[in-house]
């Protein structure tokens, strides 16, 4: 596909997401130039523990397991994205590697953005690069909430 | 002439059904002619072991089911474990059913969200019988329930059901899951910017741990739910029940006899507080 043809499809698609609401036209059009669009059946596998981490996924449809290998019990799934969520941050932070594997549980549709080319760009412009920060630190915090929550195991019966 | 809420009634164990490892629903039929008392959903009752003691127990049954009463609970202590041991025809002492109950009324025209955790699904079973036997006075409902693991879901046979309507939204996830489990991961709380209710005009039930409602309500409250929308089931140490012996007081709450029911902004003051 053409660079102009996937400018004009994938545009209005980022726009749309709820990660990137309201974001400057103008980073948003950078954003496309490093966006293409993917799809995972039930079962593949977006990226494995260990493996260099190079692009982040919005999901527009489906859901993705995060998944940790143990040897005693095999993969466990600690958390699942679905439609809205936005998929990794090992892109962003050295050694741009990922700290877990991710599975697709059902058909998933996402846009998959190039991390290198979104790197490159951030130092070029310092504004886009806060702005992503921004958007992924208010996310992380979502995240670690949600797993110290789950580390409180609430559910347990009482000793 | 209304008996005294001190007095207990002889009920014989009709059904023990397990739902998980440590978790079990019993069916009570009363043993003499006396009928089952109606009840309201969210209310609870005095759960009697002879010869053990006393609990307090949240009815999980349908409230337009007068002929048999159900509660759902986990065997955690003496009282719970000897009634676990329970089996059909044996006799445990009722007394009740005491406390508040969930707004039923004042949910009607609204959209209605039950948030459930754990355990919390038990007293958050009977105000959704009640919503899906008179569904068409009630906005969108929807059920978002959290457990620890697919292994800890109640149950189970009837969320299948549950999750086959259309005029019911059910979300499911659990804290952790082999892949096996083709549900979400991940806390209740997650659930809540996904449900699509109208913040303006919605009701909320919660039920589980302190922590996973006080994270729930910051969650509902970020979605703009109105805290006088919100309502919790909160637990003490219930004993007499009606509000007596003081065993239950939270600030000037007797949990038994205000609650367990509340609604939020009410007992905001004195929710999460470690002094009180």
């Amino acid at each position: 596909m053409s660079e102009g043809k996937r400018m004009e499809t994938l545009e209005p698609v980022l726009a749309q997401h709820p990660f990137l609401k309201e974001l400057e036209l103008r980073h948003l059009k950078t954003l496309v130039g490093c966006a293409s669009n993917v799809r995972f059946g039930a079962g593949e596998i977006l990226f494995r523990e260990g493996e260099e981490a190079n692009q982040f996924y919005m999901i527009r449809q489906g859901k993705v397991a995060l998944e940790l290998l143990t040897p005693e019990r095999g993969p466990i799934s600690v958390q699942t994205v679905g439609e809205g969520d936005v998929l990794g941050w090992s892109w962003l932070i050295p050694p741009y590697r990922w700290r877990f594997g991710a599975r697709a549980v059902e058909l998933t549709r996402a846009i998959a953005l190039d991390g290198k080319c979104l790197r490159k760009k951030s130092e070029e412009d310092h504004d886009l690069g806060y702005e992503l920060l921004r958007r992924f630190s208010s996310i992380i915090v979502e995240r670690l909430e949600a797993t110290r929550l789950q580390l409180l195991d609430v559910y347990k019966a009482p000793p | 002439m209304t008996s005294s809420p001190m007095l207990t009634h002889a009920y014989s164990v009709k059904r023990v059904q397990q739902e998980t490892y440590d978790t079990f629903t019993l069916e009570l039929k009363p043993k003499s002619d006396i009928q089952t008392k109606s009840f309201a959903p969210g209310q609870f009752n005095m759960l009697y072991a002879f010869g053990v003691g006393e609990v307090p127990i949240s009815i999980s049954g349908d409230p337009a089911k007068r002929d048999v009463l159900i509660h759902t609970t986990r065997a955690v202590g003496a009282v719970t474990n000897a009634i676990w041991k329970l089996r059909r025809g044996d006799i445990i002492g009722v007394r009740g059913p005491f406390g508040t109950s969930w707004p039923m009324e004042e949910a009607k025209g609204c959209d209605v969200v039950i948030v459930a955790g754990g355990i919390g699904m038990a007293p958050l079973r009977p105000p959704l019988y009640q919503l899906l036997s008179e569904r068409q006075e009630y906005g969108k409902v929807f059920l978002l329930y959290g457990a620890r693991t697919p292994a800890d879901l109640l149950y189970q046979q009837e969320m299948e059901q549950w999750r086959a309507r259309s005029d019911l939204r059910v979300d499911i996830t659990v804290d952790r899951a082999l892949r096996w489990w083709r549900g979400n991961v991940g806390v209740v709380t997650t659930l809540i910017p996904r449900a699509d209710f109208d913040p303006t005009s919605t009701i909320a039930m919660v039920v589980g741990p302190e922590i996973m409602m006080r994270f729930t309500v910051a969650e509902l409250e970020k979605r703009g739910l109105a805290d006088d929308k919100i309502y919790i089931s909160m637990e003490r140490n219930m004993k007499c029940g009606f509000g007596f012996c003081g065993h239950c007081q939270l600030g000037p709450f007797f949990v038994c006899k205000d609650g367990p029911v509340f609604r939020y902004d009410r007992i905001k003051p004195f929710f999460g507080k470690g002094e009180i």
